[in-house]
């Protein structure tokens, strides 16, 4: 059977680079690199601080000990949150954020809420953005730190980040981004972007799972999340995981250098699949905006009348991977946050379908999809009671409002 | 995560469509929580002639809501209201800790249907009207309480 893979905000496949640049670090360079008393813990320890700077070169980073590698883009995530607001409590326990972040920041927030800290998650417009302004009215005196997304891993919103910035910097407040969705997908650059703090996770670009990046400029304080030995200078503790920081030094590398290339590709693919479903299908709504201020990678449509689970449950028969906001997908009782808080309601949001093309994507695989999506659509219709109503008379389509009210 | 069996009645549904001289008629759930489940029959003479169904719902709602009819069909009435969220999940192989409510709500689908036919023709089937229950979180609660 065809296999298609559609589902690259979830994770990527290894670049074969990738596996190549980790492979010495899992067989000859397998020293601790903190043991810089023989050879092979210095081999390690030198190639650390290579890695290291080749990924502050390629973000952008003043200085390679901005950078701290973590296990993962959630703990690179918790770390901003919970170092941040431990470290400034004396100054303040107040947190921004928006109500559509990962539930890495999400979660963090909320422990912190139970530990006495307040935070104010910002309403989104119905394309998910957040405005500059709406972050500068949510300052306080007491705010201690700033978290916004990069780019929403569910509907593609790419956020005003150097403008918030800005705001942030203007308030002396420090500024974290999850960008772990951004990286690949639009140019980054720490610098030019005036972020303090900017997560990242090697998976999401074509590196190894287990591996992700925080950057801390330098000035910033923040107390540790993990703690026990002295790597990263003191501030995340655990014996580096060499080959994984390979395999994500390797990822990012080629993700920088093929940009341009990629995110023409990319774009070109996503809109084959948004214009695409377009034409095919009816009665749906696409989540998040459009254009240059969505990921070029992430295409996201509400079906109206049927169930998400469903639908990836037939793409899946087709060979098709892609992923679902509805809460019978999630094992939760309530359909995506991030499309609720677009304003969406429940009964769309059970529909929703997330592809998400890669580098890797072909032309012939989109086609494949748009012959296939529109028979399973049609098939779980005829199936649905909703529908049958509809038909009837007896029910509106939210979506066909959507249309009229435009 | 399903059963083979979950996954053939998922893939190739039973008794799926509208029947169109249906004399009884049932649904179940509602569009918030994600599934809702309708149930057609034409019973003659106290036999369950033929059933249907339709379902907007996940994967598991689908293969219960086709599992319920193919365990009613043919049936007496009498024996169809005795049909249990058990028997369709032990029927099916078992469900997923988090999807043993769309057996509950098949159950209810089918006697809702019952319903339906009792009080049209006055035939007490012991039926009493469900309870119409619209918050999400309380809703699955329940269902898994039920189950415990």
């Amino acid at each position: 059977m065809k296999s298609v893979y559609l589902d690259n905000n979830a994770t990527t496949s290894v670049a074969p680079e990738a596996v190549e640049a980790m492979m010495p670090y899992l067989t000859d360079i397998w020293g601790n690199a903190s043991s810089v008393f023989y050879e092979t813990g210095q081999r390690a320890e030198e190639a650390l601080a290579a890695l290291r700077k080749s990924v502050a070169d390629n973000l952008g980073a003043a200085n390679p000990n901005e950078i701290y590698f973590t296990a993962s883009g959630c703990e690179a995530d918790n770390w901003a949150v919970k170092g941040i607001a431990y470290a400034n409590k004396r100054k303040g326990n107040h947190i921004i954020t928006t109500k559509i972040e990962h539930h890495a920041i999400l979660g963090a927030c909320e422990f912190l809420e139970k530990q006495g800290f307040e935070v104010t998650y910002l309403d989104v417009d119905k394309y998910g953005f957040v405005t500059p302004e709406a972050v500068e009215n949510a300052i306080k005196d007491n705010t201690i730190l700033i978290s916004i997304m990069t780019a929403n891993n569910e509907i593609g919103t790419i956020m005003p980040i150097k403008e918030i910035a800005k705001v942030a910097k203007a308030h002396k407040i420090p500024f974290h981004t999850d960008a772990v969705q951004a990286i690949g997908h639009i140019p980054i650059n720490v610098q030019e972007l005036g972020v303090d703090m900017l997560s990242l996770s090697a998976h999401k670009f074509h590196g190894p799972k287990g591996v992700g990046v925080l950057y801390v400029k330098n000035g910033i304080r923040i107390e540790n999340l993990i703690h026990g030995g002295g790597q990263e200078r003191g501030k995340r503790a655990a014996t580096e995981n060499l080959a994984g920081i390979a395999g994500l030094a390797k990822a990012l590398d080629m993700a920088v250098s093929n940009l341009d290339k990629n995110m023409a590709h990319m774009t070109k693919m996503r809109d084959m699949l948004i214009d695409g479903i377009r034409e095919r299908v009816d009665y749906i709504k696409l989540n998040g905006p459009e254009g240059e201020n969505r990921l070029c990678n992430n295409v996201n449509f509400s079906y109206e009348f049927i169930e998400g689970e469903s639908i990836l449950m037939r793409l899946n028969m087709k060979g098709i991977a892609a992923s679902s906001g509805s809460a019978c997908a999630s094992g939760s009782l309530d359909p995506s946050h991030v499309l609720l808080a677009i304003g969406v309601p429940h009964e769309i949001a059970h529909g929703s379908i997330r592809f998400s093309v890669g580098s890797d994507t072909t032309e012939e695989e989109i086609k494949y999809v748009l012959d296939e999506l529109p028979k399973i659509i049609t098939g779980l219709r005829m199936m649905s009671p909703m529908y049958e109503a509809f038909e009837d008379g007896k029910l509106e389509s939210f979506t066909a409002k959507l249309k009229e009210d435009k | 995560m399903y059963s083979e069996k979950v996954m053939d009645h998922f893939e190739n549904p039973r008794n799926v469509g509208k029947l169109e001289n249906a004399n009884a008629i049932g649904e179940v759930g509602n569009a918030t929580c994600g599934d809702i489940m309708k149930i057609y029959m034409r019973i003659e003479n106290g036999i369950i002639e033929d059933v249907s169904f339709k379902t907007f719902g996940c994967g598991a709602a689908i293969a219960t809501s086709s599992m319920a009819t193919e365990l009613v069909k043919g049936k007496s009435v009498e024996e169809a209201v005795k049909l249990t969220n058990k028997a369709v999940m032990e029927a099916l192989d078992g469900l997923p800790p988090a999807k043993v409510h769309c057996s509950v709500l098949a159950e209810q689908a089918i006697h809702a249907a019952l319903q339906d036919y009792q009080k049209k023709t006055g035939i007490d089937l012991g039926l009493s009207e469900l309870e119409h229950e619209f918050d999400c979180a309380s809703f699955h609660a329940d269902m898994h309480k039920e189950n415990n």
